[in-house]
């Protein structure tokens, strides 16, 4: 059962040299063969090229290299480019293409020697809270399988759960990663604005776009953390901010740290009550382990969710433009090129994706433009005020990371609004810039589902998210609760 | 009624760049379709743009030529449209916080002097070239992603010839400042004409009607000669003229109604989020200032005033910078410059014109490309400018007659050699030794009875005779002057 194994004891392991890496590959191969067809958190699996990777690393390791992911598999969502492999983003109109270079994060993984294997499923075009806007199927939720894992993430979330992988990447544009990994019970991290290279992501919405990790284990985020960090000069927006070592942050101590607990969010209409339960369970929790919990106010909050739905999508109607069918993907002809590219749309984006490019290219529109994306900006600088205040007097801010656990496939599906509410907590996270993360802190009772909790830190601040998301873990045992998956 | 024209201009101009705006990718002409290409130029998923640090510098040093103010804050920002041409469908542009804004031309025309304003230059990205086939279409992205500045004049012009005179004046700007090459034929430089005709005098503007597709100076010029005529006399005739656009057809010599108001594009400009804003610091700027360099006006005015040059002249060495710029060196500490431009523009540009000539007749009948052949050129001439200035120095002192330079010049250009040590090793200095002279005058009279009697009984012309017999008998050298003063002393006597 090597596929279960945390990234630290996988390479202290394979330093040790009881193991090697194309036996802990072949481990999670061998637990994507017995358990995906139920899951359904791959798209494609190349195996003779991840084969091959984990013999490079074996040879790496046997010559005396060290290093954090030094053989370690690692699966990506299918957003993130990996040269000569697919990057569909979920989508129909690039079922068939094959990325011609590496992502930024995909060569810093390469260069530590990890094994990447696998594209992960997610909504298409990182739209969507619950994988069921993929083209090619949702994935399922490993603790119900008749329930969501949330999204647009979802494949990287039920991936790390169900232990077809050490750990993952995915994207987080409004709360793609935090949210699905509290609904599958993993840890997951947005980075801060700037913190990872964007060069290789296929954008939904440019500004507020991040990779991250998905792990099984605090500690873990923090080394995958580390590794794919750090300025890019192929992309503009990252910050030339030194990168720590985010392990030494992990001391294990909480004393004199404030965490603000924003009323709106404790406050929040559709809370579910086990939710809120658990959450302030962990928030004793915190106070007892030596931080001081202390109540705070974010006035802006009730504004996020329609000033990220007019900012996405304004971004995304122009990141998805050039989705037409002439250069790459599919094509469907027309007998000119309006009608190629409506031929082309009309069939390769679903229902979602056109509609946030119909709303994003209503709001950029002469005579919306005002009313709509430059209002949209200015309480985005509000919300992002809000942010910074608050860590004026506390340095992390704890919330719960959904509204609910999660819910039923189909339940949502033809209601967007609904959809659109399951991320109230998480996007205010991406208007600010700022960093989030979210784990495990309960189960929901019957059925037995994962409840997430969210740290919200300043920016650039992942190091004491970290710390407390750590200190947390080792005193409770909710991150080796497994589902059951046969 | 009479009408008068209000125009302005849009010129596109692709910047001299080693690389493209926003990725490494060559920035170059005539390579083979789509080979000067990559991911991020072919908008492929996920990538991302990297403003090229020396286009940005060409844009505020074009502000900074054009007397611009250059704003403390530009940012990006995507025009979105639809285009097989255009790999992302938006075209990365500076919409309402350009790199420079608020400036102005000046420029010689009909006799006198001429200011247009300029809006605002700003830096985008080219387009690739859609290519039609007969049976199918292609797209050559080469010259996607190429910087391209957009030097947005005020409707100060009023006729095609000022248009005409102000696109010449702009491009030398533009080529003086190594800002871009201005190769029309490559298309390195292309406009868009905003114009309206109102009454004469009125302060209304009209209609803006604007035109596409002139891909010459010319071309614009004949463009604005056919559309003002025909906008005044749809109003003469009683009609109305409606904002739009038309198409320039240079060989029907005629323009075309593209789409009207209503169906304009509504780009949905929005701030490009995969770029910061630029701000440039004063070191930044200072650098960029540092590469400012004199405007051709300026330098043709200042030809004229400090080496007294006519204006054509002054014009020659402005039309050619290292003439120019040569004739400076050599004009130094000379006692008349002027002297020294007519030996610049007359004797050296021609026989290095004539050099060239021969250099690419020879080179074509090897079968090389005009681009891969090499001539001789200012800089590998043998001798220095200052051999040049001696040589007129020499003339001016009476040591060589102007033949005998001439001789002086082609051996100077054929060896190098220094013009004084060329007229010792030829003996080529002018016999101003009155002794010698007079005895070769006798020999002359003596020799020419005939022409010295004629002369005697008035026929005066009769002296070229004998002059020339003693410009023979002293092989060239002697001093024409001195000689005649000599005959006509002896004759009369
Ligand atoms: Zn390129």
């Amino acid at each position: 059962m090597l596929n279960t194994l945390t990234i630290s004891e996988t390479t202290a392991r394979l330093q040790r040299r009881e193991i090697s890496a194309r036996e802990v590959l072949a481990a999670c191969l061998d637990q994507v063969r017995r358990v995906d067809s139920k899951l359904h958190a791959f798209l494609a699996l190349d195996e003779p090229d991840a084969l091959a990777q984990a013999e490079a690393a074996d040879k790496r390791i046997a010559a005396g290299e060290q290093g954090p992911l030094l053989g370690v598999p690692i699966a990506l969502k299918d957003v993130i480019a990996v040269r000569h492999q697919r990057l569909s983003c979920g989508s129909r109109i690039l079922e068939n293409f094959v990325s011609p270079y590496d992502a930024t994060v995909t060569g810093k993984l390469r260069a530590a020697g990890a094994v990447i294997f696998g594209r992960l499923n997610m909504d298409e075009f990182a739209m969507g809270s619950s994988t069921e806007n993929s083209a090619f199927g949702p994935s399922r939720n490993p603790w119900d399988r008749e329930r969501i894992p949330g999204g647009s993430s979802g494949g990287s979330a039920v991936a790390v759960a169900a232990d077809q992988c050490i750990a993952a990447l995915g994207s987080d544009t409004g709360g793609s990663i935090r949210q699905p990994a509290a609904l599958c019970g993993c840890v997951g991290l947005k980075p801060t604005y700037g913190r990872v290279s964007r060069y290789g992501l296929v954008a939904y919405a440019s500004s507020l776009d991040q990779i991250g990790p998905f792990a099984k284990r605090v500690r873990d985020a923090a080394v995958l953390l580390g590794a794919i960090s750090g300025y890019d000069p192929k992309d503009s927006t990252s910050v030339a901010q030194p990168v720590p070592d985010y392990s030494a942050a992990l001391t294990g101590s909480l004393r004199g740290l404030r965490l603000g607990l924003p009323r709106e969010y404790f406050a929040a209409g559709g809370l579910d009550p086990q939710v809120k339960a658990a959450v302030d369970a962990a928030v004793d929790k915190l106070r007892e382990l030596g931080a001081e919990p202390v109540e705070i106010s974010l006035p802006h909050t009730d504004y996020a969710v329609a000033t990220y739905y007019i900012i996405a999508t304004a971004e995304a109607s122009a990141n998805l433009a050039r989705f037409d069918g002439v250069r790459y993907g599919l094509r469907v002809d027309g007998k000119d090129p309006i009608e190629l590219y409506g031929n082309t749309r009309g069939q390769g984006f679903g229902d979602e994706v056109k509609r946030r490019i119909i709303l994003g290219t209503y709001v950029l529109s002469s005579g919306y433009y005002d009313a709509y994306y430059l209002r949209a900006q200015k309480v985005r600088t509000l919300i992002r005020r809000d942010f910074l205040k608050a860590f004026e007097t506390v340095d992390a801010i704890v919330t719960p990371a959904t509204p609910t656990v999660a819910f039923r496939l189909g339940e949502k599906s033809q209601d967007p609004l609904q959809m659109y509410l399951s991320d109230i907590f998480t996007l205010s996270c991406n208007l600010a810039g700022i960093c989030g993360l979210s784990l495990p802190c309960g189960f929901t009772r019957s059925p037995k589902l994962p409840i997430g909790l969210q740290l919200l830190g300043r920016p650039f601040g992942e190091e004491t998210l970290l710390r407390v998301a750590h200190t947390y873990e080792q005193a409770t045992g909710w991150h080796v609760q497994k589902p059951a998956l046969d | 009624m009479e009408y008068e024209a209000v125009i302005g201009l849009e010129t596109h101009v692709q910047l001299k760049t080693q690389s493209k705006m926003w990725c490494g990718c060559a920035n170059t002409f005539g390579s083979p379709p789509n080979t000067n290409v990559c991911p991020v130029c072919l908008g492929m998923p996920g990538v991302l743009p990297v403003a090229n640090e020396e286009a940005l510098r060409l844009t505020v040093l074009t502000g900074l030529l054009l007397n611009c103010e250059i704003p403390a804050r530009a940012k990006f920002d995507r025009k979105n449209y639809f285009y097989p041409d255009v790999a992302k469908n938006y075209q990365i542009t500076q919409y309402d916080q350009p790199s420079t804004r608020g400036g102005h031309v000046d420029f010689e025309f009909q006799g006198g002097m001429a200011r247009v304003r300029i809006t605002r230059a700003h830096l985008e990205e080219d387009v690739g070239k859609n290519n039609h086939f007969d049976r199918n279409s292609g797209v050559d992205f080469n010259r996607a992603g190429v910087p391209l500045l957009e030097i947005v004049s005020e409707p100060d012009l009023t006729s095609a010839d000022m248009a005409y005179e102000y696109l010449n004046a702009l491009k030398d700007i533009l080529v003086y400042g190594g800002i871009s090459d201005c190769d029309m034929e490559k298309g390195m430089v292309r406009c868009d004409v905003n114009v309206s005709v109102r009454p004469k005098g009125g302060t209304g503007l009209g209609a803006k009607i604007e035109i596409k597709n002139m891909n010459s100076f010319s071309g614009v010029r004949r463009a604005l000669t056919y559309e003002i005529p025909r906008q005044i006399e749809v109003l003469q005739g009683g009609g109305t003229l409606i904002q739009s656009t038309r198409r320039w057809d240079d060989a029907g010599g005629i323009t075309e109604e593209m789409r009207t108001k209503e169906h304009a594009h509504d780009y949905r400009y929005f701030p490009e989020p995969d770029l910061m804003p630029f701000e440039p610091t004063p070191e930044w700027l200072a650098a960029v200032k540092s590469r400012m360099v004199e405007l051709p006006l300026a330098r043709k005015q200042r030809f004229m005033k400090t080496y007294e040059l006519p204006a054509g002249d002054a014009e020659v060495f402005k039309n050619d910078v290292p003439l120019g710029h040569y004739f400076e060196t050599a004009a130094q500490g000379a006692a008349n410059p002027k002297a020294v431009a007519n030996w610049v523009i007359n004797n050296l540009r021609a026989r290095l014109a004539e050099t060239q000539a021969r250099e690419i007749a020879e080179q074509e009948s090897l079968g090389l490309e005009r681009s891969d052949m090499t001539f001789t050129g200012l800089s590998d001439l043998k001798f220095p400018p200052q051999a040049l200035r001696d040589l007129v120095g020499l003339v001016e002192n009476q040591t060589l007659s102007s033949s005998a330079a001439q001789q002086v010049f082609v051996e100077m250009f054929e060896t190098g050699k220094a013009p004084a040590d060329i007229v010792q090793e030829k003996g080529l200095a002018q016999v101003s030794d009155t002794g010698a002279l007079e005895a070769l005058c006798d020999e002359a009279i003596a020799a020419n009875p005939g022409p010295a009697a004629d002369y005697r009984s008035g026929k005066l012309a009769a002296l070229n005779r004998i002059k020339g017999h003693v410009m023979k008998l002293s092989q060239g050298k002697a001093n024409p002057g001195l000689v005649g003063e000599i005959l006509e002393r002896k004759l009369r006597a």
